[in-house]
Protein backbone atom coordinates (compact mmCIF):
# COMPACT_ATOMS: atom_id res chain seq x y z
CA UNK A 1 0.00 0.00 0.00
CA UNK A 2 1.43 3.36 -0.94
CA UNK A 3 1.45 6.31 1.38
CA UNK A 4 -1.10 7.98 -0.85
CA UNK A 5 -3.59 5.14 -0.43
CA UNK A 6 -2.99 4.78 3.26
CA UNK A 7 -3.46 8.43 4.13
CA UNK A 8 -6.33 9.18 1.82
CA UNK A 9 -9.71 8.48 3.34
CA UNK A 10 -13.13 8.31 1.72
CA UNK A 11 -13.91 11.60 3.47
CA UNK A 12 -11.01 13.25 1.62
CA UNK A 13 -12.42 12.19 -1.72
CA UNK A 14 -15.82 13.53 -0.77
CA UNK A 15 -14.29 16.83 0.29
CA UNK A 16 -12.36 17.10 -2.97
CA UNK A 17 -15.34 16.02 -5.04
CA UNK A 18 -17.18 18.91 -3.42
CA UNK A 19 -14.36 21.28 -4.27
CA UNK A 20 -14.42 20.00 -7.87
CA UNK A 21 -18.13 20.65 -8.16
CA UNK A 22 -17.64 24.20 -6.95
CA UNK A 23 -14.81 24.57 -9.42
CA UNK A 24 -16.85 23.54 -12.44
CA UNK A 25 -19.71 25.79 -11.39
CA UNK A 26 -17.36 28.72 -11.05
CA UNK A 27 -15.56 27.89 -14.30
CA UNK A 28 -18.76 28.82 -16.11
CA UNK A 29 -18.50 32.29 -14.61
CA UNK A 30 -15.62 34.35 -15.99
CA UNK A 31 -15.03 36.13 -12.69
CA UNK A 32 -14.73 33.08 -10.43
CA UNK A 33 -11.38 31.62 -9.35
CA UNK A 34 -9.75 29.22 -11.74
CA UNK A 35 -9.32 25.59 -10.69
CA UNK A 36 -7.20 23.10 -12.66
CA UNK A 37 -8.98 20.12 -14.21
CA UNK A 38 -6.15 17.58 -14.36
CA UNK A 39 -3.40 16.35 -12.00
CA UNK A 40 -0.43 18.73 -11.94
CA UNK A 41 2.23 16.83 -10.02
CA UNK A 42 3.70 16.64 -6.57
CA UNK A 43 4.84 19.32 -4.14
CA UNK A 44 6.77 18.36 -1.03
CA UNK A 45 6.65 20.83 1.85
CA UNK A 46 9.41 20.60 4.45
CA UNK A 47 8.36 22.13 7.77
CA UNK A 48 4.79 22.31 9.10
CA UNK A 49 4.77 25.66 10.86
CA UNK A 50 2.85 28.83 9.96
CA UNK A 51 4.33 28.87 6.43
CA UNK A 52 4.54 25.19 5.50
CA UNK A 53 1.19 24.04 6.87
CA UNK A 54 -0.61 26.97 5.23
CA UNK A 55 1.07 26.25 1.89
CA UNK A 56 0.08 22.57 2.08
CA UNK A 57 -3.57 23.35 2.79
CA UNK A 58 -3.91 26.11 0.19
CA UNK A 59 -2.17 24.06 -2.53
CA UNK A 60 -4.79 21.34 -2.04
CA UNK A 61 -7.72 23.73 -1.67
CA UNK A 62 -6.89 26.03 -4.59
CA UNK A 63 -5.91 23.23 -6.97
CA UNK A 64 -9.13 21.34 -6.24
CA UNK A 65 -6.96 18.41 -5.19
CA UNK A 66 -4.96 18.41 -8.43
CA UNK A 67 -1.62 18.98 -6.70
CA UNK A 68 -0.36 16.06 -4.63
CA UNK A 69 1.05 17.43 -1.37
CA UNK A 70 3.39 15.85 1.18
CA UNK A 71 4.03 17.80 4.38
CA UNK A 72 6.98 16.68 6.47
CA UNK A 73 7.82 17.72 10.00
CA UNK A 74 9.87 16.32 12.86
CA UNK A 75 7.16 17.23 15.38
CA UNK A 76 3.92 15.32 15.78
CA UNK A 77 1.93 18.44 16.68
CA UNK A 78 2.07 22.12 15.88
CA UNK A 79 3.07 24.23 18.89
CA UNK A 80 2.53 27.95 18.36
CA UNK A 81 5.23 30.50 19.15
CA UNK A 82 2.63 33.30 19.20
CA UNK A 83 0.81 33.05 22.59
CA UNK A 84 3.67 30.88 24.00
CA UNK A 85 4.91 33.84 26.06
CA UNK A 86 1.62 33.56 27.97
CA UNK A 87 2.63 30.05 29.05
CA UNK A 88 5.73 31.66 30.61
CA UNK A 89 3.48 34.27 32.22
CA UNK A 90 1.27 31.50 33.62
CA UNK A 91 -2.07 32.44 32.02
CA UNK A 92 -1.93 29.67 29.35
CA UNK A 93 -0.99 26.00 29.30
CA UNK A 94 0.92 24.12 26.60
CA UNK A 95 -2.27 22.40 25.44
CA UNK A 96 -3.75 25.85 24.68
CA UNK A 97 -1.04 26.48 22.06
CA UNK A 98 -0.87 22.95 20.61
CA UNK A 99 -2.84 21.80 17.54
CA UNK A 100 -2.60 18.44 15.72
CA UNK A 101 -2.18 17.88 11.98
CA UNK A 102 -5.26 15.65 11.53
CA UNK A 103 -7.26 18.51 9.98
CA UNK A 104 -4.81 18.75 7.07
CA UNK A 105 -5.34 15.09 6.20
CA UNK A 106 -8.95 15.96 5.45
CA UNK A 107 -7.70 18.17 2.63
CA UNK A 108 -5.69 15.22 1.31
CA UNK A 109 -2.35 16.52 2.60
CA UNK A 110 -0.02 13.56 3.27
CA UNK A 111 1.37 14.53 6.68
CA UNK A 112 4.57 12.64 7.49
CA UNK A 113 6.35 12.68 10.84
CA UNK A 114 9.99 12.40 9.77
CA UNK A 115 13.18 14.37 9.27
CA UNK A 116 14.54 15.32 5.85
CA UNK A 117 18.30 14.73 5.73
CA UNK A 118 19.14 15.58 2.12
CA UNK A 119 17.74 17.21 -0.99
CA UNK A 120 18.81 15.81 -4.38
CA UNK A 121 18.34 18.28 -7.21
CA UNK A 122 19.33 16.09 -10.18
CA UNK A 123 16.90 13.32 -9.25
CA UNK A 124 14.44 15.77 -7.63
CA UNK A 125 14.14 13.68 -4.49
CA UNK A 126 14.50 14.09 -0.75
CA UNK A 127 16.06 11.62 1.65
CA UNK A 128 14.42 11.02 5.02
CA UNK A 129 15.44 9.35 8.29
CA UNK A 130 12.58 6.86 8.59
CA UNK A 131 10.98 6.30 5.19
CA UNK A 132 12.14 5.80 1.60
CA UNK A 133 13.14 8.68 -0.68
CA UNK A 134 10.33 10.79 -2.09
CA UNK A 135 10.35 12.58 -5.43
CA UNK A 136 9.02 16.09 -6.04
CA UNK A 137 8.12 18.33 -8.94
CA UNK A 138 8.41 21.41 -6.76
CA UNK A 139 9.79 21.72 -3.26
CA UNK A 140 8.82 24.14 -0.49
CA UNK A 141 11.28 24.67 2.33
CA UNK A 142 9.69 26.33 5.36
CA UNK A 143 12.27 25.53 8.03
CA UNK A 144 11.88 28.45 10.44
CA UNK A 145 15.10 29.38 12.19
CA UNK A 146 17.93 27.50 13.81
CA UNK A 147 20.29 29.01 16.35
CA UNK A 148 23.88 30.16 15.87
CA UNK A 149 25.04 28.83 19.24
CA UNK A 150 28.67 29.43 18.25
CA UNK A 151 27.98 33.18 18.46
CA UNK A 152 27.60 32.86 22.25
CA UNK A 153 30.85 31.51 23.68
CA UNK A 154 30.27 28.88 26.34
CA UNK A 155 26.75 28.05 25.19
CA UNK A 156 27.74 24.47 24.36
CA UNK A 157 25.60 21.34 24.56
CA UNK A 158 26.18 21.06 28.31
CA UNK A 159 25.28 24.72 28.95
CA UNK A 160 22.16 24.31 26.84
CA UNK A 161 20.87 21.81 29.40
CA UNK A 162 20.31 24.64 31.89
CA UNK A 163 20.28 27.86 29.82
CA UNK A 164 17.20 27.99 27.58
CA UNK A 165 16.18 30.18 24.64
CA UNK A 166 12.52 29.05 24.51
CA UNK A 167 12.48 30.84 21.13
CA UNK A 168 10.83 27.81 19.57
CA UNK A 169 7.67 26.89 21.42
CA UNK A 170 7.84 23.37 22.83
CA UNK A 171 9.84 21.59 25.54
CA UNK A 172 12.00 24.67 26.18
CA UNK A 173 8.86 26.73 26.92
CA UNK A 174 8.03 24.29 29.71
CA UNK A 175 11.63 24.16 30.98
CA UNK A 176 11.88 27.95 31.21
CA UNK A 177 8.48 28.16 32.94
CA UNK A 178 9.71 25.63 35.51
CA UNK A 179 12.84 27.70 36.17
CA UNK A 180 10.64 30.76 36.76
CA UNK A 181 8.38 28.78 39.10
CA UNK A 182 11.38 27.43 41.04
CA UNK A 183 13.04 30.85 41.37
CA UNK A 184 12.91 32.44 44.82
CA UNK A 185 11.04 35.70 45.31
CA UNK A 186 13.56 38.52 45.03
CA UNK A 187 15.42 36.83 42.19
CA UNK A 188 16.44 38.26 38.81
CA UNK A 189 15.29 36.96 35.43
CA UNK A 190 17.53 38.19 32.58
CA UNK A 191 16.51 37.97 28.94
CA UNK A 192 19.04 38.58 26.18
CA UNK A 193 18.04 39.77 22.71
CA UNK A 194 20.30 39.22 19.69
CA UNK A 195 21.00 41.90 17.11
CA UNK A 196 18.21 42.20 14.53
CA UNK A 197 17.09 40.49 12.37
CA UNK A 198 15.68 37.74 14.56
CA UNK A 199 12.36 35.85 14.73
CA UNK A 200 9.45 37.99 16.01
CA UNK A 201 10.76 41.52 16.63
CA UNK A 202 8.33 42.41 19.50
CA UNK A 203 8.52 38.90 21.03
CA UNK A 204 11.25 39.58 23.61
CA UNK A 205 9.53 42.71 24.91
CA UNK A 206 6.23 40.84 25.21
CA UNK A 207 8.07 38.08 27.08
CA UNK A 208 9.54 40.60 29.53
CA UNK A 209 6.01 41.88 30.20
CA UNK A 210 4.66 38.34 30.70
CA UNK A 211 7.38 37.39 33.19
CA UNK A 212 6.93 40.73 34.97
CA UNK A 213 3.19 40.09 35.18
CA UNK A 214 3.91 36.72 36.80
CA UNK A 215 6.38 38.28 39.24
CA UNK A 216 4.02 41.11 40.17
CA UNK A 217 1.23 38.69 41.03
CA UNK A 218 3.31 35.84 42.58
CA UNK A 219 6.86 37.05 43.36
CA UNK A 220 6.64 40.83 43.82
CA UNK A 221 10.24 41.35 44.99
CA UNK A 222 11.66 39.83 41.77
CA UNK A 223 13.08 41.71 38.79
CA UNK A 224 13.14 41.39 34.98
CA UNK A 225 16.27 42.56 33.22
CA UNK A 226 16.26 43.02 29.44
CA UNK A 227 19.71 42.90 27.85
CA UNK A 228 19.11 44.13 24.31
CA UNK A 229 21.90 43.64 21.75
CA UNK A 230 20.32 46.44 19.74
CA UNK A 231 20.56 50.17 20.13
CA UNK A 232 16.86 50.50 20.83
CA UNK A 233 13.58 48.64 21.29
CA UNK A 234 12.90 46.94 17.94
CA UNK A 235 9.10 47.08 17.82
CA UNK A 236 6.16 48.88 19.46
CA UNK A 237 8.65 50.95 21.47
CA UNK A 238 6.29 53.58 22.87
CA UNK A 239 3.66 51.01 23.76
CA UNK A 240 6.10 48.76 25.64
CA UNK A 241 7.85 51.68 27.34
CA UNK A 242 4.45 52.85 28.62
CA UNK A 243 4.12 49.46 30.38
CA UNK A 244 7.66 49.47 31.74
CA UNK A 245 7.21 52.99 33.11
CA UNK A 246 3.66 52.19 34.19
CA UNK A 247 2.45 48.91 35.67
CA UNK A 248 5.96 47.37 35.63
CA UNK A 249 7.88 50.34 37.02
CA UNK A 250 10.52 48.96 39.37
CA UNK A 251 10.04 45.43 38.01
CA UNK A 252 11.40 45.71 34.44
CA UNK A 253 14.77 47.26 33.69
CA UNK A 254 15.76 47.81 30.04
CA UNK A 255 19.40 48.05 28.96
CA UNK A 256 20.19 48.78 25.30
CA UNK A 257 23.50 47.98 23.53
CA UNK A 258 24.05 44.92 25.70
CA UNK A 259 25.12 42.38 23.12
CA UNK A 260 25.71 39.11 25.00
CA UNK A 261 28.44 37.11 23.29
CA UNK A 262 29.49 34.79 26.11
CA UNK A 263 27.92 32.85 28.94
CA UNK A 264 29.24 31.35 32.17
CA UNK A 265 26.56 28.73 32.59
CA UNK A 266 27.76 27.41 35.97
CA UNK A 267 27.39 30.89 37.47
CA UNK A 268 24.36 31.85 35.35
CA UNK A 269 26.28 34.90 34.15
CA UNK A 270 25.86 36.62 30.80
CA UNK A 271 28.90 38.44 29.42
CA UNK A 272 28.57 41.23 26.85
CA UNK A 273 30.96 41.95 23.98
CA UNK A 274 32.54 44.75 26.04
CA UNK A 275 33.02 42.47 29.04
CA UNK A 276 30.10 43.48 31.28
CA UNK A 277 29.05 40.57 33.49
CA UNK A 278 25.43 40.19 34.53
CA UNK A 279 24.44 37.46 36.98
CA UNK A 280 20.86 36.22 37.04
CA UNK A 281 18.81 33.59 38.86
CA UNK A 282 17.11 32.62 35.61
CA UNK A 283 19.12 33.34 32.48
CA UNK A 284 17.17 33.22 29.19
CA UNK A 285 19.55 33.58 26.26
CA UNK A 286 18.08 34.02 22.79
CA UNK A 287 21.03 33.44 20.43
CA UNK A 288 21.36 34.92 16.92
CA UNK A 289 19.46 32.97 14.29
CA UNK A 290 19.63 31.91 10.65
CA UNK A 291 17.44 29.95 8.25
CA UNK A 292 16.80 26.41 9.53
CA UNK A 293 19.28 23.58 9.03
CA UNK A 294 17.56 21.97 6.04
CA UNK A 295 17.87 25.29 4.14
CA UNK A 296 21.60 25.12 4.75
CA UNK A 297 21.76 21.48 3.60
CA UNK A 298 19.71 22.29 0.49
CA UNK A 299 22.00 25.17 -0.46
CA UNK A 300 19.30 27.85 -0.50
CA UNK A 301 21.01 30.13 2.05
CA UNK A 302 22.51 32.89 -0.10
CA UNK A 303 22.40 36.07 2.01
CA UNK A 304 25.06 36.74 4.69
CA UNK A 305 25.36 32.98 5.27
CA UNK A 306 22.09 33.30 7.19
CA UNK A 307 18.98 33.87 5.06
CA UNK A 308 17.39 32.76 1.79
CA UNK A 309 16.75 35.23 -1.01
CA UNK A 310 13.50 34.72 -2.90
CA UNK A 311 11.63 36.02 -5.92
CA UNK A 312 8.69 37.70 -4.17
CA UNK A 313 6.32 36.93 -7.05
CA UNK A 314 6.63 33.20 -6.41
CA UNK A 315 8.69 32.80 -3.21
CA UNK A 316 11.08 30.77 -5.38
CA UNK A 317 14.68 30.60 -4.19
CA UNK A 318 17.13 32.69 -6.22
CA UNK A 319 19.70 29.94 -5.60
CA UNK A 320 17.69 26.87 -6.70
CA UNK A 321 14.96 26.88 -9.35
CA UNK A 322 11.91 24.81 -8.41
CA UNK A 323 12.52 25.34 -4.69
CA UNK A 324 10.39 27.84 -2.77
CA UNK A 325 11.31 29.22 0.66
CA UNK A 326 8.81 30.63 3.17
CA UNK A 327 8.72 32.46 6.46
CA UNK A 328 11.45 33.45 8.89
CA UNK A 329 14.09 31.74 6.73
CA UNK A 330 13.77 34.34 3.95
CA UNK A 331 15.89 37.44 3.65
CA UNK A 332 13.10 39.78 4.73
CA UNK A 333 11.80 42.47 2.40
CA UNK A 334 12.19 46.03 3.77
CA UNK A 335 10.14 46.54 6.97
CA UNK A 336 8.71 43.02 6.71
CA UNK A 337 8.89 41.30 10.11
CA UNK A 338 9.81 37.67 10.66
CA UNK A 339 6.42 36.61 12.00
CA UNK A 340 4.10 33.62 11.80
CA UNK A 341 1.44 35.84 10.27
CA UNK A 342 3.86 36.88 7.50
CA UNK A 343 4.85 33.24 6.88
CA UNK A 344 1.17 32.41 6.37
CA UNK A 345 0.98 35.20 3.77
CA UNK A 346 4.17 34.02 2.04
CA UNK A 347 2.58 30.58 1.82
CA UNK A 348 -0.52 31.83 0.00
CA UNK A 349 1.53 33.76 -2.58
CA UNK A 350 3.65 30.62 -3.10
CA UNK A 351 0.62 28.30 -3.38
CA UNK A 352 -1.08 30.55 -5.95
CA UNK A 353 2.15 30.91 -7.97
CA UNK A 354 3.00 27.19 -7.88
CA UNK A 355 -0.44 26.19 -9.20
CA UNK A 356 0.04 28.64 -12.10
CA UNK A 357 3.60 27.51 -12.79
CA UNK A 358 2.59 23.84 -12.78
CA UNK A 359 0.08 24.66 -15.51
CA UNK A 360 2.73 26.47 -17.54
CA UNK A 361 1.16 29.85 -16.84
CA UNK A 362 2.53 33.07 -15.48
CA UNK A 363 1.94 33.80 -11.78
CA UNK A 364 0.27 37.01 -10.63
CA UNK A 365 2.47 40.08 -10.98
CA UNK A 366 0.69 41.95 -8.18
CA UNK A 367 1.03 39.91 -4.96
CA UNK A 368 0.01 41.57 -1.71
CA UNK A 369 0.71 40.59 1.90
CA UNK A 370 -0.59 41.95 5.17
CA UNK A 371 0.81 41.68 8.68
CA UNK A 372 -1.00 41.82 11.99
CA UNK A 373 0.97 41.31 15.15
CA UNK A 374 -0.52 41.36 18.64
CA UNK A 375 1.50 41.48 21.88
CA UNK A 376 0.07 40.75 25.34
CA UNK A 377 1.39 43.23 27.91
CA UNK A 378 -0.25 41.24 30.74
CA UNK A 379 -2.84 38.45 30.85
CA UNK A 380 -5.59 40.56 29.23
CA UNK A 381 -4.34 43.75 27.57
CA UNK A 382 -2.89 43.80 24.09
CA UNK A 383 -1.16 46.14 21.63
CA UNK A 384 -0.73 45.65 17.88
CA UNK A 385 1.35 46.66 14.89
CA UNK A 386 -0.01 46.20 11.37
CA UNK A 387 1.17 46.78 7.79
CA UNK A 388 0.19 46.06 4.19
CA UNK A 389 2.89 45.13 1.67
CA UNK A 390 2.65 45.27 -2.14
CA UNK A 391 5.06 44.06 -4.82
CA UNK A 392 7.19 46.83 -6.32
CA UNK A 393 8.12 45.83 -9.90
CA UNK A 394 10.98 48.33 -10.10
CA UNK A 395 12.85 47.14 -7.03
CA UNK A 396 11.47 43.59 -7.28
CA UNK A 397 10.59 43.41 -3.60
CA UNK A 398 7.61 43.82 -1.28
CA UNK A 399 7.15 47.34 0.12
CA UNK A 400 4.75 48.83 2.63
CA UNK A 401 1.82 50.55 0.89
CA UNK A 402 2.24 54.24 1.81
CA UNK A 403 -0.30 55.33 4.42
CA UNK A 404 -1.19 51.78 5.46
CA UNK A 405 -0.56 50.16 8.80
CA UNK A 406 0.15 51.51 12.25
CA UNK A 407 0.09 50.83 15.97
CA UNK A 408 -2.47 50.67 18.76
CA UNK A 409 -3.09 53.93 20.58
CA UNK A 410 -2.72 52.06 23.89
CA UNK A 411 -3.07 48.57 25.36
CA UNK A 412 -6.72 47.46 25.68
CA UNK A 413 -8.75 44.42 26.73
CA UNK A 414 -10.72 44.71 23.48
CA UNK A 415 -7.55 44.04 21.51
CA UNK A 416 -6.84 41.22 23.97
CA UNK A 417 -10.09 39.58 22.88
CA UNK A 418 -9.15 40.10 19.23
CA UNK A 419 -5.68 38.67 19.80
CA UNK A 420 -7.18 35.46 21.19
CA UNK A 421 -9.62 35.34 18.27
CA UNK A 422 -6.75 35.95 15.83
CA UNK A 423 -4.84 32.98 17.26
CA UNK A 424 -7.85 30.71 16.93
CA UNK A 425 -8.48 31.75 13.33
CA UNK A 426 -4.88 31.66 12.09
CA UNK A 427 -4.34 28.19 13.59
CA UNK A 428 -7.54 27.11 11.84
CA UNK A 429 -6.47 28.82 8.58
CA UNK A 430 -3.30 26.72 8.50
CA UNK A 431 -4.44 23.46 10.09
CA UNK A 432 -8.22 22.98 9.95
CA UNK B 1 -38.03 46.11 -31.38
CA UNK B 2 -35.38 48.13 -33.14
CA UNK B 3 -34.84 50.30 -30.09
CA UNK B 4 -34.58 47.27 -27.81
CA UNK B 5 -32.02 45.71 -30.07
CA UNK B 6 -30.02 48.92 -30.22
CA UNK B 7 -30.09 49.19 -26.44
CA UNK B 8 -28.90 45.64 -26.14
CA UNK B 9 -26.02 46.31 -28.51
CA UNK B 10 -25.12 49.49 -26.64
CA UNK B 11 -25.08 47.55 -23.38
CA UNK B 12 -22.97 44.87 -24.95
CA UNK B 13 -20.52 47.45 -26.29
CA UNK B 14 -20.33 49.14 -22.88
CA UNK B 15 -19.78 45.83 -21.17
CA UNK B 16 -17.00 44.94 -23.60
CA UNK B 17 -15.41 48.36 -23.16
CA UNK B 18 -15.47 47.96 -19.38
CA UNK B 19 -13.94 44.51 -19.75
CA UNK B 20 -11.18 45.84 -22.01
CA UNK B 21 -10.45 48.72 -19.63
CA UNK B 22 -9.44 46.26 -16.93
CA UNK B 23 -7.11 43.91 -18.77
CA UNK B 24 -5.14 42.82 -15.69
CA UNK B 25 -8.20 42.00 -13.63
CA UNK B 26 -10.02 40.35 -16.50
CA UNK B 27 -7.04 38.07 -17.09
CA UNK B 28 -6.26 37.34 -13.46
CA UNK B 29 -9.30 35.37 -12.46
CA UNK B 30 -7.70 34.51 -9.13
CA UNK B 31 -7.14 38.12 -8.09
CA UNK B 32 -10.13 38.30 -5.73
CA UNK B 33 -9.32 34.91 -4.24
CA UNK B 34 -5.65 35.81 -3.73
CA UNK B 35 -6.38 39.22 -2.22
CA UNK B 36 -9.10 37.82 0.04
CA UNK B 37 -6.65 35.19 1.34
CA UNK B 38 -4.87 38.01 3.16
CA UNK B 39 -7.97 38.45 5.32
CA UNK B 40 -8.19 34.75 6.24
CA UNK B 41 -5.55 34.90 8.99
CA UNK B 42 -7.97 36.87 11.16
CA UNK B 43 -11.37 36.38 9.45
CA UNK B 44 -11.03 32.65 8.71
CA UNK B 45 -10.36 30.58 5.57
CA UNK B 46 -12.57 31.90 2.74
CA UNK B 47 -13.95 34.39 5.26
CA UNK B 48 -15.53 31.77 7.54
CA UNK B 49 -14.48 32.81 11.05
CA UNK B 50 -14.05 30.30 13.89
CA UNK B 51 -13.96 33.01 16.55
CA UNK B 52 -15.41 36.34 17.66
CA UNK B 53 -13.85 38.13 14.68
CA UNK B 54 -16.69 38.64 12.15
CA UNK B 55 -17.06 36.29 9.16
CA UNK B 56 -16.84 37.83 5.69
CA UNK B 57 -18.19 34.85 3.74
CA UNK B 58 -21.53 35.51 2.12
CA UNK B 59 -21.48 39.22 2.88
CA UNK B 60 -22.95 41.22 0.00
CA UNK B 61 -20.55 43.37 -1.98
CA UNK B 62 -22.18 46.67 -1.01
CA UNK B 63 -21.85 46.05 2.72
CA UNK B 64 -18.24 44.83 2.44
CA UNK B 65 -17.25 47.78 0.24
CA UNK B 66 -18.99 50.31 2.50
CA UNK B 67 -17.23 48.92 5.58
CA UNK B 68 -13.82 49.03 3.91
CA UNK B 69 -14.42 52.57 2.64
CA UNK B 70 -15.53 53.73 6.10
CA UNK B 71 -12.34 52.28 7.59
CA UNK B 72 -10.28 53.85 4.82
CA UNK B 73 -11.82 57.32 5.11
CA UNK B 74 -11.61 57.34 8.90
CA UNK B 75 -15.38 57.50 9.25
CA UNK B 76 -15.23 54.32 11.32
CA UNK B 77 -12.92 54.90 14.29
CA UNK B 78 -12.59 54.23 18.01
CA UNK B 79 -13.54 50.80 19.34
CA UNK B 80 -15.30 50.09 16.01
CA UNK B 81 -11.92 50.14 14.27
CA UNK B 82 -9.05 48.77 16.34
CA UNK B 83 -6.90 47.74 13.37
CA UNK B 84 -8.98 47.73 10.17
CA UNK B 85 -8.69 51.50 9.67
CA UNK B 86 -4.94 50.92 9.27
CA UNK B 87 -5.17 47.81 7.08
CA UNK B 88 -7.94 49.12 4.77
CA UNK B 89 -5.66 51.98 3.70
CA UNK B 90 -3.42 49.43 2.00
CA UNK B 91 -5.94 48.60 -0.75
CA UNK B 92 -7.23 50.39 -3.86
CA UNK B 93 -10.92 50.62 -4.77
CA UNK B 94 -10.36 47.95 -7.46
CA UNK B 95 -8.72 45.60 -4.97
CA UNK B 96 -11.54 46.11 -2.48
CA UNK B 97 -14.06 45.38 -5.26
CA UNK B 98 -12.24 42.14 -6.14
CA UNK B 99 -12.23 41.03 -2.49
CA UNK B 100 -15.90 41.97 -2.13
CA UNK B 101 -16.87 39.84 -5.14
CA UNK B 102 -14.96 36.87 -3.79
CA UNK B 103 -16.48 36.99 -0.30
CA UNK B 104 -19.99 37.49 -1.69
CA UNK B 105 -19.73 34.12 -3.50
CA UNK B 106 -18.48 32.23 -0.43
CA UNK B 107 -20.87 30.14 1.57
CA UNK B 108 -21.40 31.40 5.12
CA UNK B 109 -21.34 28.49 7.57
Amino acid sequence: MTILQREFSRRDWLKLAGAGATASTLAACATGPDVPSKPLGRVIVIGAGFGGATAAKYLRMWSGGMVEVFLIDMNRNFVSCPISNLVLGGSRKMEDITVGYAGLREYGVQVINDEVTKVNFEKKTIELKKIQDLNWDRLIIAPGVDFMFDQVKGLDAKAQESIFHAWKAGPQTMSLRKQLEDMKDGGVYALTIPKAPYRCPPGPYERACQVAHYFKTKKPKSKVLILDGNEDVQSKKGLFMAQWNGQYKGTIEYRNNHNVTEVDAANRTAITEVGDKIKADVLNIVPPQRAGNIALAAGVINANNRWCQVNWLTMESTARPGVHVLGDATLSAPAMPKSGHMANQHAKVAAAAIIELMQGREPSKTPMMANTCYSFVDDKNVVHVASVHAYDPTDKTMKIVPGSGGLSAAATELEGAYANAWAKNIWADMLL
Amino acid sequence: MHLKRQLLLTHLALALAAFAALPTHAQDRNLGRNLAAQCANCHGTNGVSQSSIPSLAGRDTASFTAAMNDFKSGKRTGPAATIMHQLAKGYSDEQIAAMASFFATQKAK
